[in-house]
């Protein structure tokens, strides 16, 4: 009896043991995990098709990347706090410059290792209107008047409305020559026509077309160009202001999660291949300015010619802007007060 | 700490359960919610009034326990029938209608929130018949409370069934032999039975819908003033890494709520008694 017993119980831990030992050894395919800002879910699905069989077809190595999707101030938090990507992909450079600073996740001079100061592609922010243009929206000063009501997302979690509100103010600087009172008064009369503020671009999409919310809806040119697509030229239309600010949304290695992680080079492969002539044609198929001046030629055809400044112009760069106006306690913070 | 009980109870291991029992509640619920008063006691009494009452978060309590309490009460109402239907008549497709009492308890909340605003936006089944007698269901208050009502239906239904069924109808026939009329019956007889397990319906379809977030972002407009419901501004505050205002309101809400229970409880406690039982 005895013998028996224990046959069957040496044979259960083994059969045990041996699927243990199996399990750890299975190598399953490398993920790694690109924390990336909100409209940009269609552009990676198709990057990260193309980056894996690109990935399989070199090397054999079968690669997952895994997403997430939000509003870019809100994201660099969750990098901060924990959240391991092993690359980001956000709206603007202070927010991987903060992850840079705080977590220390990343050296501070990021910016300068991939081409066009790690912007594989540009954009800028335009507006997007009913059909027909019924409320006559044709440039900033009409965002003002009331009785519009405008849809922007919020810039505390967002990047998008950091650039909206640095594009208004910006043209409301250069119409008033410089008058930086003026300024602050125009845009806050620009929030102050602000029914709802979501926390991300695709946010402010959703609540513009979807709900049927607001008059003109302030966004990137890439999410209002999708969103003409998606929805149909007969229900919305796209305006240009005459001026708009020079959007760079940057890309990044984030080094100690990817030397813990062991992707460093898969990690880096798949930022190098956003610049290859696929990763621009990719970008360029999905309404942003490709960096590479072929591809861009290419594509020139789909995008209208705007005014542009950039903030180093205007602002001193994103380090000045963040602290004058979205910090907390800024300018923002001061002026905002939800619409009644 | 001594043990109050020396006598040999039947039911043995009362220290044990006892212990076992603060441990899980302590685990699960006390600690969790003293994190929230805690991390409130950072701020000075003034800081944490002024994040607690500022003119958002005031609307944004009106609104959550406003509607909440519309819809508990149609709630009240409604599942009164309802159980009453279920119990006391017999009809062909009970069984189906019965199960689908329970239909919101197992609707994860956020496919109810969007059936319900596609339902009842401009272009739904019911949202254009609505629109074209002016009313507007989804993206305005009428839709908070219609989600509301959706999501507490099963609770006054549930309390109030089993009350219904053990009820001895003896009692009814019996006052109307002693020549009451059906008002007086209701009114005497079979609703001081019910009235306890009615307000426990009604406590917890309350207490469901001032908590309810998932099905009612969807078709409430979340529109700060006006349709911005307290759970939602609490989740934007977080969002926006304000840990303190999103604590000062979370302990607000926290505090009305247990007020909110306590009263239902008394009040339940009364009924017992007058009704004696």
């Amino acid at each position: 009896m005895w013998p028996g017993k224990l046959v069957r119980l040496l044979a259960f831990s083994s059969l045990i043991l041996a699927l243990t030992v199996a399990g750890i050894a299975y190598e399953g395919p490398l993920a790694f995990l690109n924390v990336s800002y909100d409209p940009t879910r269609e552009f990676y699905q198709e990057i990260n098709a193309a980056f894996a069989k690109r990935r399989l077809e070199k090397t054999g190595q079968t690669v997952v990347v895994k997403m997430s999707h939000g509003g870019s101030g809100k994201q660099a938090r969750a990098v901060i706090d924990g959240l391991e990507a092993s690359v980001v992909s956000l709206a603007l450079a202070y927010d991987i410059d903060a992850i840079a600073e705080t977590a220390r996740l990343l050296p501070k001079n990021w910016q300068s290792r991939l081409p066009h100061n790690s912007c594989p592609y540009t954009s800028t922010l335009v507006f997007l209107v009913r059909k027909g243009n019924p409320k006559k929206i044709k440039d900033w000063d009409d965002l003002v008047k009331s009785g519009i009501s405008v849809i922007t997302p919020n810039p505390k979690t967002s990047g998008a409305a950091r650039w909206n509100y640095l594009a208004a103010w910006g043209y409301a600087l250069k119409k008033n020559n410089g008058d930086e009172a003026k300024a602050r008064d125009f845009v806050t009369r620009i929030f102050r026509n602000v029914p709802v503020l979501d926390s991300g671009a695709r946010g402010a999409t959703t609540t513009f077309v979807e709900r049927g919310i607001g008059d003109v809806l302030v966004n990137w040119e890439n999410e209002v160009l999708l969103a003409i697509k998606e929805v149909g030229k007969d229900k919305v239309e796209m305006v240009v202001p005459s001026l708009s600010i020079q959007a760079e949304p940057p890309v990044a290695l984030v080094d100690r999660v990817v030397d813990r992680r062991g992707t460093r080079a898969v990690a880096q492969a798949y930022l190098e291949f956003l610049y290859s002539i696929e990763g621009q044609e990719i970008a360029g198929r999905h309404y942003f300015r490709p960096g590479n001046p072929q591809v861009q030629a290419r594509y020139a055809a789909r995008f209208c010619r705007v005014n542009l400044f950039t903030i180093d112009e205007v602002f001193g760069g994103w380090q000045k802007a963040q602290k004058t106006h979205f910090a907390d306690g800024g300018i923002f913070d001061q002026i905002y007060q939800p619409a009644r | 700490m001594a043990l109050v009980f020396r006598q040999r109870s039947i039911l043995p291991g009362f220290g044990i359960s006892m212990g076992i029992t603060l441990f899980y509640l302590a685990l699960i619920v006390l600690i969790p919610l003293s994190a929230v008063f805690l991390k409130t006691a950072s701020l000075s009494w003034h800081e944490f009034w002024s994040l607690a009452t500022e003119p958002r978060a005031l609307a944004s309590y009106r609104l959550s326990f406003g509607a909440s309490l519309v819809s508990a009460l149609l709630n009240l109402v409604f599942g009164v029938l309802v159980a009453w239907v279920l119990v006391r008549y017999s009809f062909p497709g009970k069984r189906v209608l019965d199960s689908l009492v329970d239909l919101p308890f197992a609707l994860p909340t956020s496919v109810a929130g969007i059936s319900l605003t596609a339902l009842y936006s401009r272009n739904g089944w019911l949202g254009r018949p609505l629109e074209a007698i002016g009313i507007e269901a989804a993206y305005s208050r009428l839709g908070i409370v219609i989600a509301l009502t959706f999501v507490g239906l099963p609770f006054v239904v549930r309390t109030v069934q089993p009350v219904l069924e053990e009820m001895d109808r003896e009692m009814e026939e019996a006052a109307a032999s002693l020549g009451a009329g059906r008002r007086q019956i209701f009114t005497r007889v079979i609703l001081p039975t019910i009235l306890p397990a009615v307000l426990t319906g009604f406590a917890m379809a309350l207490s469901r819908a001032v908590g309810e977030y998932g099905s009612v972002i969807f078709i409430s407009g979340n529109m700060p003033m006006r349709t911005e419901i307290t759970p939602l501004l609490i989740v934007t505050k977080l969002e926006q890494y304000n840990y303190a205002g999103a604590m000062a309101i979370a302990v607000v809400m926290l505090v009305t709520s247990f007020l909110m229970l306590l009263v239902i409880n008394m009040l339940q406690r009364w009924c017992s008694k007058r009704s004696g039982g």
